[in-house]
């Protein structure tokens, strides 16, 4: 290699960034347009209380049901609360338990995955049954009959909605990890006399974290929709806190009559938020494993 | 096949045993006890001898493996228990509300196929281009959209859209009627409901549609049939369109099985008393024996709704042999 070659390597290196950003934005312009949608729900559920125009739990009965103007952008609530303030500080809600539920599911999903995976045998076979017995119920159903047991609350709703979400995550890493499993390098392993936590947590888990990446972006979405349907139907987040699915109960459905914008923005809030996520989780299958297009 | 079938049969006995054990072990999570919570939730005055006489009455005081072989040896003979909350046997609670629950259920699934396999089937020949786009965006908003939001869409579409044709507003019945008596009357109250959830199955099985298709049109027979000089629309039709039949039936299957879950949502907005909304309450209410029965319920129809999917598939396809 001699010096001017290395200069005219130089130069697209320096842009390279840039010129990387760009290629992915041309390959998966929806993955880049979800992704900022995920950026800038995060902004305001961070900045929140400087964004939102009111305080969503002051109450104003003098502007009850009040249609879009000036002073609230988007109406008023039965109770005369602001929708827009409510819409901002429920996307803490929505993406605090989204997040959460998504991360500590999967989290566990993975581990436990790629452990049946590796040990195999009896452990793997009992494993696999118990999974199919989690699988035999609809996400809601179960996340119902766990608030049934534990209560309501923004708590349980979290607990609710991550014990479904283990066995979902489980599964599909367990595929990639079987094969991983016959590679040699995790024979060389065992040969060096790792610990078997080891071989699972520092060798395995790494490389099936194209799935694992692609679970959690699509749990993130559905533990949203989830958490709208059970605190719409009263077994989720409770009042005052400001949540899209309590905000669509009650009051939305009464007077949607005479003031729909008290239902339309809030489920619009809820199918944006969704929308980003179950977007980005389809262009991250893409670019990370094409393999998983089918699923 | 008969032979493959009891196998079948036997199969599903482990999973249903799982369930049933799941159900009953998470029942018994329950902090504190179901008669302290019954008495606790009631408000009023009570002492010790009370709970004390309801545990013995719902037979709380004997061995845990006593309560639950109890409980699982009454499946067999038809006995799910009783309600916790209207002291009335689950089954007498259940039957009429299945009925309403199966009729929509049927109905979102016609609706889902409806919408499924034309937008899927247009998507896929059309591939890559602005049809194709809407398709997709289409169903991945209907994965988006929250059902019981649609539900209420749709009230306030048809209010306004009776408002402006009609003059007055018109929202669908709230009295079921059985669709023996009054077809007309069954129909107007209950396609709400199966389109709301309807176009939110539609979704998965759209894009199953689409890329089952995608592929079948690579093959070499289709390719073939060009050649002989058949038209496209008896290619995609005829051809390709049966042989591509197969995942989408699995998709169909899986959601008719968990239809159930999105009826829990879409029953509480169009006020339907069915299962779904028999589930919310039992759980508002803490109506464990009906809660535990339901969720068995809904296992029951997904393990059933397997064993059906794999009969089918070897009915379309003679190459699937079971042995």
């Amino acid at each position: 290699m001699t010096a001017t070659s290395t200069t005219a390597d130089a130069a697209p290196n320096e842009k390279s960034i840039l010129q990387r950003l760009g290629r992915t934005a041309r390959r998966q312009p929806l993955g880049v347009i979800s992704g900022a949608m995920i950026v800038a729900m995060v902004f305001i559920a961070v900045f929140a209380p400087i964004i939102a125009p009111i305080d969503p739990l002051q109450i104003n009965f003098a502007d009850q049901l009040v249609g879009p103007t000036s002073t609230y952008l988007l109406g008023t609530d039965e109770l005369g609360r602001d929708i827009l303030s409510r819409l901002i500080y429920g996307s803490r809600t929505a993406l605090l338990i989204g997040f959460v539920s998504a991360f500590v599911g999967a989290g566990i999903g993975l581990v436990l995955g790629v452990t049946s995976a590796y040990l195999g045998g009896l452990f793997d076979l009992l494993f696999q049954r118990v999974m199919d017995v989690f699988m035999a119920f609809p996400l809601i159903i179960m996340a119902l009959a766990i608030v049934s047991v534990f209560g309501a609350g923004t708590g349980n709703v979290i607990i609710a909605i991550t014990i479904p979400f283990i066995p979902k995550c489980a599964r599909v890493v367990r595929s990639s990890a079987l094969a991983l499993r016959e590679l040699p390098y995790i024979d060389a392993a065992r040969a060096s006399g790792f610990s078997h936590a080891r071989i699972i947590l520092v060798h395995m888990v790494p490389n099936v974290m194209a799935p694992f990446l692609i679970m959690v972006t699509s749990f993130v979405g559905q533990a949203i929709l989830l958490e709208a349907s059970l605190s719409y139907l009263g077994l989720g987040v409770q009042e005052p806190t400001a949540a899209w699915g309590l905000m669509l109960r009650g009051g939305a459905e009464q007077f949607f009559e005479s003031a729909p914008w008290v239902a339309i923005f809030p489920g619009l809030a809820i199918t944006l938020a969704v929308f980003a996520f179950n977007l980005f989780g389809d262009s991250l299958r893409d670019a990370l494993d094409p393999k998983l297009r089918s699923i | 096949m008969h032979k493959y079938l009891v196998k079948r049969m036997l199969m599903m006995i482990p999973t249903l045993l799982g369930a049933a054990v799941l159900v009953f072990f998470l029942m018994q999570m329950i902090p504190g006890d179901i008669c302290a919570l019954r008495y606790a939730g009631s408000g009023g005055t009570f002492d010790a001898s009370q709970i004390a006489r309801c545990r013995v009455e719902l037979g709380l005081d004997r061995p845990i493996f006593v309560q639950f072989f109890e409980w699982i040896g009454g499946f067999f003979i038809g006995d799910f228990g009783t309600s916790m909350w209207t002291d009335r046997s689950v089954a007498e609670e259940i039957g009429p509300r299945a009925v309403l629950s199966l009729q929509v259920a049927i109905m979102a699934t016609i609706v889902s196929v409806c919408i499924a396999i034309p937008l899927g089937t247009i998507s896929a020949i059309r591939q890559n281009t602005w049809i194709d786009y809407v398709v997709r965006g289409l169903s991945i908003a209907g994965i988006a959209m929250p059902s019981f939001w649609l539900g209420i869409l749709i009230m306030l579409g048809l209010l306004w859209a009776s408002n402006y044709f009609l003059g007055y507003g018109w929202i669908p019945p709230i009295q079921y009627v059985s669709p023996l008596e009054d077809p007309i009357g069954n129909v107007t109250q209950l396609i709400w409901p199966a389109l709301a959830t309807g176009y939110r199955y539609s979704a998965v099985a759209t894009r199953m549609t689409r890329s089952a298709l995608l592929e079948v049109l690579r093959e070499d027979y289709i390719r073939t049939a060009r050649a002989k000089g058949v038209i496209e629309k008896l290619v995609v039709n005829r051809h390709a369109l049966k042989n591509s039949m197969l995942p989408v039936i699995t998709v169909i299957g899986i959601e008719f099985a968990f239809l159930m879950g999105g009826l829990v949502v879409t029953e509480q907005v169009f006020n339907l008393n069915g299962l779904g909304k028999l589930f919310v309450d039992s759980v508002t209410n803490h109506d464990y024996t009906m809660t535990q029965a339901l969720v068995m319920l809904v296992a029951f129809i997904f393990v059933m709704m397997n064993i059906a999917i794999d009969v089918m598939y070897a009915w379309l396809d003679p190459r699937i042999r079971y042995s």
